[in-house]
């Protein structure tokens, strides 16, 4: 008895009122692009549901897998769709159906049925006991619990009967592409693509921006960063990855600006020059891996004076969150082993063994203006030789 | 393109590539099927061992094909080490032995074997005196590489060879020549060696293939099982086009008495002659012909070698087989114990038949470039 299907919850975009159908068909779509490597599948709303129907083989994990990415879905529910309407048919199917799902025959259950289609010989209550009692006579070790029970047994009879039991957690959030689109700015650390991927969960799509520093950093950084945005993009779908150049702003702020406060003044270049590509990908807002007091350039002192640069929200997800609870989601997504892979990155070659932690405003911008004569012609200069890399 | 990195691999000669070609198209029998397009394979086989024997002045029985280097190694030491624990438990090798030695002696040293590590000079030679000394009754193993593949130093393995033999006609000499097979003359037999590491690769030849030599007599026990080709000695159906292409890149390398590796030493000498213009570098380099090892004061090598491969020249820091693990400060360099100003900053610039005087040129001149350059933005 293989599964053949899925019945897809969605939770929150549910409530939605008036643009219910707009969610729902952003959902859709996400949908059919994430099984599309699968295999070929249908997707389909029927009175208030979502199912995604088998056209043909395809692998049962594989296709969970791709489900669990995609944001919006609540729960999966593996699930076999009977076309023949006959009881002793349906009997046997459900029969079949437990002893494949549930191998360990020690668990209490209840059968809950609901009858769509009033054609159908037996009501809803007659449904229950009727299958119930068969699965009590085959199955040794299970029980009857109608409160509490272990094992849901769902039986819709519709145009088909659809029968499912358990449900896989999805991974919550809203439908990619029903919330606008932000500027992600990835390093190859394990932060910057979680707050990606959590920022994608609410519905946003992703583009991101990396700052190399050739001959400081190598083209393995650089590969590595790619693999980061290609797992960050099963979630969130195609980004453009708008890799900068920054060796030359590096190395003009490392000659003539105090070198305790390099990477701030490092970062609030950043931070215009992700949103210069922001504004060109009509991204709404920045995003960061920040997290308050993790490293020097991230006191909420110099917090501040990074954010004051820009003019566009900038939304830092993993804010307050420790180290390992960022690291649970990395694992969690992916990222974590390709993070980890040792190369060096542009923000830790020239940094200092004492950066300044309570950076002054003031005393930044007047470092600042020492890079005046130059500081325009670097940024230009990035900004025209970035090479924007489409990952999918 | 200037490629300065043939230590760590080399391109394929064409005729390699030819040879290899037809192998896979015409010759694809299974050497050990019982019918004629098995046999055609397996003469293959049996003409390519005849071919390389004869590079060493060896049987074509005592070649036995593998993977590579880094299998020869493990069959030589694990192989050895197992088949002679009655006898003893003492092994003796040296600081600055590739990983493919020292990671499978570390591991028999786990499984309870004793092991004596030999130092080395500042220029990177073994002591013949302490391994001299070294040597007891239970030692029933000596491994010592001929060129170490960091710095170029040469191993004075044929005396090695004699005071093994004097003080313990038992113990097994092993000798890793991945790096020196082909780039100077080795007569296993006159240097009172055993077994004999080398790799495919590293002359021109293709990636996964390579051989052990292993003298007639060596007691030695098998460390892969299966189909008992090769004799029992290694299972598994022979690669037969690595093993075409193996003796061919072995014919071209060995012939003309070494004059190829002459050519080469041309090239190092002259690289090693011109590297003075430019300051504060330290050279390292060994006696072999293809490598040259310099150290530049005040500079992380990883970013002279990023500078470099931007300007079309590949080379490496440290050997390329370790260097993507963090920070691993190169056994060799620590060995030699040379200056903590100089290990960050050490490139090893190897060559090959193919790399011209000219190339030699242009790199310099781009060092003299990017080298005071890059030491003006050092880490303060």
């Amino acid at each position: 008895m293989k599964v053949t299907a899925f019945l897809i919850k969605y939770g929150e975009i549910a409530i939605k009122g008036k643009n219910r159908y707009m969610f729902e068909d952003a959902l859709m779509r996400q949908i059919r692009f994430a099984m599309k490597p699968v295999g070929e599948f249908e997707v389909r709303k029927e009175s208030g549901r979502m199912f995604v129907e088998g056209r043909g083989d395809f692998d049962y994990d594989e296709a969970v897998e791709a489900l669990q990415k995609v944001f919006g879905i609540v729960g999966i529910c593996p699930m076999i769709i009977e076309e023949t309407k006959d009881i002793d048919h349906l009997r046997k199917t459900v029969l079949n159906f437990i002893d494949e799902q549930y191998p360990v025959k020690d668990f209490t259950f209840k059968v809950h049925a609901r009858r769509g289609d009033k054609q159908f010989p037996m009501n809803s209550m007659e449904l229950n006991m009727d299958i119930g009692e068969k699965i009590l006579e085959a199955f040794d070790g299970v029980r009857v619990d109608v409160h509490h029970p272990d094992v849901m047994v769902n039986i819709e009879v519709r145009k088909y009967i659809y029968i499912y039991s358990q449900e896989i957690k999805g991974p919550g959030g809203m439908p990619v592409g029903t919330n606008g689109k932000a500027m992600l700015l990835l390093s190859g650390g394990i932060d910057s693509p979680v707050a990606g991927y959590m920022i994608a969960k609410r519905g946003v799509r992703i583009d991101a921006t990396y700052f190399h520093a050739p001959p400081y950093t190598s083209e393995r950084a650089k590969q590595k960063v790619v693999d980061l945005a290609k797992i960050v993009a099963k979630y969130a779908g195609p980004i453009n990855l708008h890799v900068v150049n920054f060796t030359d702003i590096q190395l003009a702020i490392y000659e003539k600006c105090p070198h305790d406060e390099l990477t701030i003044i490092m970062r609030r270049y950043m931070m215009k020059i992700a949103e210069h590509f922001a504004n060109e990908g009509e991204s709404l807002a920045l995003i960061t891996g920040e997290s308050i007091g993790q490293v020097a350039s991230q006191t909420i002192h110099n917090l501040a004076i990074t954010n004051e640069v820009c003019h566009m929200p900038v939304f830092r997800p993993c804010i307050g969150m420790d180290k390992q609870e960022i690291v649970d989601i990395a694992e969690k997504i992916g990222t974590f082993e390709t993070s980890i892979q040792p190369f060096e990155d542009c923000c830790t070659i020239f940094v200092a063994k004492h950066p300044v932690t309570k950076g002054n405003l003031n005393r930044i911008r007047k470092s600042e203006q020492k890079l005046d004569d130059v500081i325009d012609d670097l940024m230009k200069k990035a900004i025209d030789s970035t090479e924007i890399i489409s990952v999918k | 393109m200037i490629y300065f990195d043939n230590a760590a691999t080399t391109r394929v000669f064409p005729e390699v590539v030819k040879v290899m070609q037809d192998a896979m198209e015409s010759s694809y029998g299974n050497p050990s099927a019982k019918h004629m397009k098995g046999m055609e394979a397996e003469n293959l086989v049996k003409k390519a061992q005849e071919v390389i024997a004869k590079t060493l002045k060896a049987k074509p029985k005592e070649i036995l094909f593998t993977s590579g280097g880094t299998e020869s190694n493990n069959t030589a030491l694990i192989g050895t080490a197992l088949a002679n624990q009655r006898k003893g438990k003492h092994i003796i090798t040296t600081k600055i032995e590739h990983a493919s030695v020292y990671e499978p002696i570390a591991w028999l040293c786990e499984q309870g074997f004793e092991i004596t590590y030999l130092d080395v000079t500042a220029e990177g030679i073994i002591d013949l005196e302490q391994l001299k000394n070294a040597i007891r009754e239970d030692t029933i193993l000596v491994s010592c590489m001929m060129i170490n593949n960091e710095i170029g130093a040469i191993e004075p393995i044929e005396e090695a060879g004699k005071i093994i033999k004097e003080k313990n006609p038992e113990t097994i000499f092993h000798v890793d020549a991945i790096q020196a097979y082909g780039k100077m003359p080795i007569i296993p037999k006159n240097l009172k060696i055993d077994l004999l590491s080398m790799s495919g690769h590293k002359i021109h030849g293709p990636k996964g293939i390579g051989f052990l030599y292993i003298k007639e007599g060596t007691k030695i026990q098998p460390i892969i099982f299966g189909g008992g080709q090769q004799k029992g000695m290694r299972s598994g159906t022979e690669n037969v086009p690595g093993i075409v292409g193996l003796a061919c890149a072995c014919e071209k390398m060995i012939k003309n008495d070494y004059e190829n590796a002459q050519r080469i030493r041309e090239v190092k000498e002259y690289f090693q002659e011109r590297i003075k213009e430019i300051e504060d570098i330290k050279d390292n380099s060994g006696q072999a012909p293809h490598i040259a090892s310099i150290s530049f004061k005040k500079i992380r090598s990883e970013v002279l070698l990023h500078a470099l491969e931007d300007r079309g020249i590949y080379v490496s820091s440290g050997s390329a087989c370790s260097s993507n693990k963090k920070q691993v400060v190169s056994g060799t360099l620590n060995a030699i114990a040379l200056a903590d100003e100089y290990k960050d900053g050490t490139l090893r610039f190897s060559f090959s038949i193919e790399n011209t005087k000219e190339e030699v040129d242009e790199t310099i001149e781009v060092l003299k470039e990017l080298v005071p350059m890059l030491r003006k933005f050092v880490r303060r």
